[in-house]
């Protein structure tokens, strides 16, 4: 089953005709022939965008455009960070069902204005700031590296890119794969929470167990602790693992994304690990051993 | 980006907000002029420092009861005296850390007839994802203990984005501040005022603690703290003319040059990941395995071969630095051009100090083909584990 994501996705690419957009763009096509079928450019319509192993993709002038030709649902963003919050406008305005941001650096207020916009549309967001997601053997969007990936068992969602990429790559090495990844990404106003995940992972009959990595600041991972709780006790649970990064970061400091910062003694990792044991989640010490700890507790 | 209390005031007076008359000094020459520039009765010295507790903080050099670093004064002698013996010295507050800032800049201020003092803030509530006020009556003292002794005390108002701060949000503001008469009216309009300042200059913090009502029933603004969204700087460019280098580390300050994230911490062992998650997780296992790191350091998505030449080198500046991690999960970033990047600043630096790297991801081979053809002495590591392993037995080998 797999979620969001699967061997129908249609996706256009917003920001395609860049380097950024380019490559990744050919690393999706290579990958199971995830169906990467337009892009869009204001002033290139009309043409085409070609890869360095001769695919072809035609451009158009607008997302609603290029959803009218190829029946497209998801869209990715490749723009950058000033003409990101307009390219999710205009995604939400075009009805795309999943609209998935890449980029870094979109200002706060930027997304405090999409986030109005998609609470009134029925367009789910991924990110801004984040790796995308990939159903392995199916569908692959945005820039996670697809060689660690393994068609198998357990959902990974993760508010770091990077760290999104170890919960794989130890899953594969561990022989359990994955049914789909998430990186819902770093920044404070984002489209899609943990719990929308959770709810998403709770839901698929394929996957069977889940990996969450969170990190300091705000209070997401405590809103998902309660999310699991509540739950468990209409029975519906998964063997859990969870990663909280930050441990050893000093308050006050903003650590690289936006969001990742201990203010007024709230955000602590402390807290938030206390948080997701009391739900019944393993949280595992080491980020290093995020696949040894789910193998644990799958054998009980 | 933080700036100083009197930037802060001078941006809000220009919204419309109440705000005291001040003079700005930064220099000593300039002390007796500002003081004199005011009519008193009451004069208020304030160090400006980007940070918090300034009235409570101590200075270095001044004996332990001398007075702090906002200091009342009655006549302009006794402001002229008190900034005197304020400026240049460094001053040391429960937030400057126990190096301290040196205050190079003062702020002279008349003095408010404060009736009662409150508390607001403006920021954005990632849970809701809207900009929200924070009130409470409890102003003047710290709001952290105020929100932990007496949460009921503290009021929230999140406001929506297209209507902006309406008529009924501030209304409901100035009952939960217990505003009336002109005091109501004032507060109505400044809390516009503020929303509005809040949103056109992307702010990501605006407190002002305290807000006073004074004894004749005005609102004015005693003290204003206000950070900017960083990724928003390039649309303000007015806003990036107040940034005050002098209040950053030097070798932060070196990073940001080149758009790293870069944070200075204690200990020995310097890292280089990509990606801010990751780079938390790679400090968190190295203090796991018993070391503490040198530094924050998140090369970011996609960084050049420039990029991560300079970041190795802002890494190798720092004296305390006893090896290197570097940790390098490739995702938008090439495992290819990090090695390069390696490569030539190991060369550029004459790098003298164990060097670990990991590579996994988006061009590992090319990437590890790089580091195996250069004759650098690195030691290289197959997983996260074994790379926070052995540079922290490589360290505390040496």
């Amino acid at each position: 089953m797999a979620i969001l994501i699967n061997k129908e996705t249609k996706i256009i690419v917003q920001g395609l005709t860049g380097k950024t957009g380019t490559f990744h763009t050919e690393q999706a096509l290579a990958y199971h022939d995830t169906q990467m079928v337009a892009g869009t450019h204001p002033k290139k319509g009309g043409q085409e965008w070609t890869s360095d192993s001769g695919k072809s993709l035609p451009l158009y002038a607008s997302v609603a455009e290029a959803k009218e030709a190829t029946g497209a649902n998801a869209s990715v963003i490749y723009v950058p960070p000033a003409g990101a919050a307009d390219a999710i406008i205009e995604a939400i305005d075009a009805e795309i069902d999943l609209i998935t941001c890449i980029t870094e650096g979109v200002p706060v207020m930027d997304m405090v204005k999409v986030k109005e916009r998609l609470d009134a549309s029925s367009s789910r967001l991924i990110g801004p700031n984040c790796p995308g997601l990939l159903t392995p053997e199916e569908c692959k969007i945005g820039i996670m590296p697809s060689s660690i990936f393994r068609r198998g068992s357990v959902g990974v969602l993760s508010r770091s890119g990077t760290l999104t990429y170890e919960a794989v790559y130890q899953t594969s090495m561990a022989g359990l794969g994955q049914t789909t990844a998430v990186g819902i990404g770093g920044d404070p106003v984002k489209g899609t929470e943990f719990i929308d995940v959770l709810e998403m992972f709770l839901a698929d009959e394929e996957t069977t167990s889940i990996i969450m990595i969170g990190e300091i600041g705000g209070s997401a991972e405590e809103e998902a602790a309660q999310f699991i709780k509540d739950e468990a006790k209409k029975g519906r649970s998964k063997p859990m693992v969870g990663f909280i990064a930050g441990r050893t970061s000093p308050p006050g400091r903003t650590m690289g994304h936006a969001g990742a910062v201990i203010s007024g003694g709230k955000g602590g990792a402390e807290a938030k690990i206390e948080a997701l044991q009391s739900a019944g989640v393993t949280v595992s010490p080491s980020p290093a051993s995020l696949g040894d700890t789910l193998v644990s507790v799958l054998k009980g | 980006m933080n700036i100083h209390e009197y930037q802060a005031k001078a941006i809000l007076k220009s919204y419309g907000a109440a705000v005291a008359q001040g003079a700005v000094i930064t220099g000593a020459d300039q002390i007796d002029k500002a003081v004199d520039s005011m009519p008193g009765p009451v004069w208020v010295v304030k160090s400006q420092i980007h940070a918090g507790g300034r009235g409570k903080g101590t200075f270095k050099e001044l004996p332990p009861e001398a007075k702090g670093g906002v200091r009342v004064s009655f006549s302009s002698e006794e402001a002229k005296a008190n900034a005197k013996e304020m400026f240049g010295k460094t001053l040391v507050t429960a937030q400057t850390g126990a190096a301290g800032k040196t205050v190079n800049r003062l702020y002279i201020e008349a003095g408010a007839d404060i009736g009662r003092e409150l508390y607001l803030s403006i920021l954005v509530d990632r849970a809701v994802g809207k900009v929200a006020f924070v009130v409470s009556t409890e102003g003047g003292m710290d709001i952290e203990t105020v929100a932990h002794d007496t949460p009921e005390k503290i009021h929230s108002v999140a406001i929506n984005h297209s209507t902006g701060c309406t008529d009924a949000d501030a209304a409901t503001l100035a009952d939960a501040l217990a505003l009336d008469g002109t005091a109501r009216e004032e507060g109505i309009a400044l809390f516009k005022a503020l929303y509005q300042a809040f949103t056109e200059k992307d702010m990501s913090l605006l407190e002002i603690n305290p807000l006073v009502v004074t004894k004749d029933n005005h609102v004015q603004v005693l003290d204003a703290k206000v950070s900017f969204d960083n990724n928003a700087l390039f649309r303000h460019p007015d806003i990036m003319e107040l940034r005050d280098i002098t209040e950053e580390d030097p070798k932060e300050l070196e990073a940001s040059k080149y758009d790293l994230a870069y944070i200075a911490l204690d200990g020995d062992i310097g890292c280089m990941v990509n990606g801010a998650g990751l780079a938390m997780a790679t400090m968190d296992i190295i203090k796991l395995y018993g070391s503490e790191p040198a530094n924050f350091l998140d090369v970011g998505g996609g960084a050049s071969k420039e990029k991560v030449t300079a970041a190795f080198k802002i890494i190798t500046a720092d004296p305390n630095v006893k090896g290197i991690l570097v940790n390098i999960f490739g995702g938008i970033m090439r495992c290819d051009v990090i090695a390069e990047g390696v490569v030539q600043a190991a060369k550029d630096v004459k790098l003298s100090v164990p060097l670990v790297v990991r590579l996994e991801g988006t061009k590992v081979a090319e990437g590890k083909a790089i580091l195996e053809a250069s004759d650098l002495d690195l030691i290289a590591a197959d997983d996260l584990n074994d790379a926070a392993e052995k540079i922290v037995k490589a360290v505390k080998g040496n």
